[in-house]
């Protein structure tokens, strides 16, 4: 076993507990912090892979910007330590089997299927000039539209914490 | 230095895609498990995500093993969509906090019946 397959092993192992941390914590903040650390888990995944800019992308997006807002809102909203009500049985039977069924569908899927692998692919995605070249030529119109959706998106984030006061019809 | 093949540094690259999309596929079930089993409507999200960084890890590994980058680039946009997705989730959040006082879904019921 070389040290790549080790290191494999050892992020995805990571990354799932972490991500099940994310699930089964009661304290929303302890949840927040479990995501980081399973992103940061992905981010390794994604250096093995040889993606070393989306691995640094994701630690700075997500990592960085989307889990200090998750927890900025849970200390803001001041939730009475996360969950009050017990699960009810119902709840857990059918998501335990909804999962289940999801991970043995997505799994045998992923076996049957033929995929066609060269087994010694040279590496593309490591430098940001390759990704230049992609994002201003093949994929100009896309990154203009992502552009054009950030900033709607910051429009409809203003108008969302605006308050409402003269618009009694809202209730 | 056009490439930086990791393998060069830490051995053969003997991980099959298999093995990705097998990490994938439980990533995205135990993202699926949280957003049905749990109430608070934050860590409701927080479990979305994951569901959305599970596909991203089936995309880098399929464009890695493929030797293509366009997974890569879309994984690229799929990390810009979803910081725009949060900001406004949680400003709906936060408004929905302001109105009724609670962020948990079994309380949020205005439009049962």
């Amino acid at each position: 076993m070389s040290a790549s397959d080790l290191l494999f092993h050892l992020f995805a192992v990571f990354t799932v507990a972490c991500a099940l941390g994310v699930v089964f914590n009661k304290n929303a903040v302890a949840s927040a912090l479990c995501l980081l650390l399973s992103l940061v888990g992905v981010a390794g995944l994604f250096v093995l892979l040889d993606a070393f800019l989306l691995a640094v992308l994701l630690v700075l997006v997500y990592a960085g910007a989307v889990v200090a807002l998750f927890l900025f809102i849970i200390m803001l909203l001041d939730m009475q330590g996360g969950d009050r009500k017990k699960f009810t049985k119902a709840t857990v039977v059918s998501s335990t089997l909804a999962g289940g069924l999801l991970v043995t569908g997505l799994v045998s899927f992923a076996q049957r299927g033929q995929v066609a692998v060269a087994a010694d692919v040279p590496v593309v995605g490591s430098t940001l000039r390759s990704y230049a070249e992609q994002l201003f030529t093949v994929y100009l119109l896309p990154v203009q539209i992502v552009g054009f959706l950030l900033l709607i998106a910051m429009l409809g984030v203003i108008v969302l914490s605006k308050k409402f006061e003269g618009l009694d019809d809202i209730k | 230095m056009s490439s930086l093949p990791l393998a060069a540094v830490t051995g053969a690259f003997q991980v099959s895609l298999h093995s990705y999309l097998y990490l994938a596929a439980v990533l995205f079930a135990v993202g699926f498990f949280g957003v049905l089993l749990r109430k608070n409507t934050l860590v409701i999200y927080m479990c979305l995500e994951l569901m959305l960084v599970a596909s991203t890890v089936a995309l880098v590994a399929f464009s890695r093993y493929n030797g293509v980058l366009d997974g890569n680039v879309f994984v690229f946009f799929i990390l810009t969509v979803a910081a725009a997705e949060v900001a406004v989730g949680l400003a709906i959040i936060v408004a929905l906090f302001r109105r009724r006082q609670t962020v948990q879904v079994e309380e949020l019921n205005a439009l049962k019946n």
